[in-house]
């Protein structure tokens, strides 16, 4: 059900942009409108939900605590998987941000002949992932030659660095294999593996089939059904400079490609996507796990009316020692 | 807000990432490529007309150019039939770079606009720019 609503979304974007760009000729709304409104959407949604996320209450540190805490002097203490200084959160959330860490000890449990339950490891899920991230962070860095005049080296080098085999022309670029494996087999894992099917949702299949549009329409477009490059160029420096312009004669996969990206862009903040935001406030992962070396102040504390032994004492004590009832204090 | 500095810090360098060219830009207009057709050779034909059309050219000329290559340097073969059935040597200096003479006023315009680097000239050697 999800795969096919998800896929069913995707297909009509791509035929609402054909019968809007080809049929109707609203390459402006396409071309100029779209983009503008989703980056706004994009900047003011993920702002939005990390400022949500900043003012939810922080009762007490709740990290996860992967390895020996800091205790005493002869126990060895391991700093980055049980942070208790600001130094070891760092290097905790570099490792997790950079390297996804705490993926990489993802495990997966398999019923197997005997019945058996198995225990095992899970680093195709880590690949497929670090591949993935990575790829899209290139491609997207890549992609900042239409919106710069002139170019930035470090980017041009990055393009250098993805065409360096050279082959073909135009030059092929390694992460368009890496992408588009990493995001095949992602899906395949969605589907194949019946546990993972079993908790999938369309949100789940959505920013796939989605990415994979951009990827694949991206790669048709520098490949085989090529659009005149200047004249997009011409587009995005317009987006960019405020100065919006639509030459004629670019092809309308160059707008299929647009639309999904805006789309991506617009769908961001209100999907699980916004991990790349959330990573970096999640409290399991940024907290200093110092709980018992500094005192946390549960904040929606309000002051409890607070009545001692020693005050009900001094009320009733007449009245105790009548009954014979021993008192502290005579 | 807790650790709201910090917090605030992050957005403001999200916000900058995401807005990055347009703090770049500033606005300023770029001016687009104008790629030469008035050298003396184009000057001189009757119908100023490439080896294929001028919409295929702009999109294919470097799958036409890789092609060429690959037939010359690596099956020796040298002459291209256009589809208009006219014959061409295949050759970029010779054929190309006779009419569009100046790499800098031609090639270079719209290479430089969009940042390609083709490696032509890593081999073939690059026409002398007079002025």
């Amino acid at each position: 059900m999800g795969i096919l609503f998800s896929f069913s979304v995707v297909v009509a974007i791509i035929l609402l942009v054909i019968a809007g760009v080809s049929g109707a000729g609203l390459n402006f709304l396409f071309g100029v409108i779209f983009p503008y409104i989703a980056l706004l959407i994009f900047i003011v949604g993920v702002t939005y939900r990390v400022v949500q996320w900043g003012s939810s209450a922080v009762p007490f540190r709740v990290p996860t605590t992967g390895g020996q805490q800091t205790s005493l002097p002869w126990i060895k203490a391991n700093k980055i998987d049980n942070p208790t200084t600001s130094y070891g959160v760092i290097f905790r959330m570099l490792f997790e941000v950079l390297l996804f860490r705490s993926l990489f000890r993802n495990t997966k449990s398999e019923l197997r002949e005997g019945p058996m339950l198995v225990h095992g490891s899970e680093k195709l899920l880590w690949l497929a992932a670090i591949v993935f991230h990575y790829s899209f962070l290139i491609i997207l860095l890549r992609h900042m030659r239409f919106f710069t005049v002139p170019v930035p080296t470090p980017i041009e080098f990055l393009e250098f660095i993805d065409s360096f085999f050279q082959v073909g022309a135009p030059l092929v670029y390694i992460t368009n294999f890496t992408i588009v494996i990493a995001l095949l087999y992602l899906l395949y894992r969605r589907l194949a593996m019946p546990q993972i099917r079993y908790i999938s949702l369309p949100s789940d299949y959505f920013p796939l089939f989605l990415i994979l549009a951009i990827a694949i329409t991206g790669i048709i477009m520098r490949y085989f059904e090529k659009v005149d490059i200047v004249g997009v160029k011409q587009i995005t420096m317009g987006l960019v400079s405020f100065r919006p312009v639509i030459p004629d004669n670019i092809g309308v996969i160059f707008y299929i490609h647009l639309t999904l990206v805006c789309t991506l862009f617009a769908y961001f903040p209100f999907s699980k996507l916004v991990h790349m935001a959330g990573i970096f406030l999640s409290p399991t992962r940024n907290l200093a796990n110092n709980n018992r070396m500094v005192r946390h102040v549960n904040p929606w504390d309000y002051p409890v009316k607070v009545r001692s032994y020693q005050e009900y004492e001094d009320e009733f004590r007449d009245k105790m020692k009548k009954s014979g009832i021993p008192v502290e204090k005579e | 807000m807790y650790d709201g500095g910090k917090i605030i810090i992050g957005l403001i360098i999200f916000i900058g990432i995401s807005i990055f060219p347009f703090i770049l830009t500033m606005g300023k207009a770029v001016a687009k490529p104008e790629p030469k057709l008035d050298t003396p050779e184009i000057q001189k034909m009757v119908e100023k007309k490439c080896v294929e059309s001028k919409m295929y050219m702009k999109t294919e000329h470097m799958v036409m150019l890789n092609d060429w290559r690959d037939a010359v340097v690596r099956d020796g073969l040298r002459l291209y039939k256009a589809t208009d059935g006219k014959l061409y040597d295949m050759s970029l200096q010779n054929t190309c770079m006779k009419c569009h003479s100046s790499k800098k006023n031609f090639c270079d315009q719209c290479h430089n606009y969009v940042a390609v680097k083709p490696y032509c000239w890593d081999c073939h050697i690059a026409p002398q720019e007079g002025t």
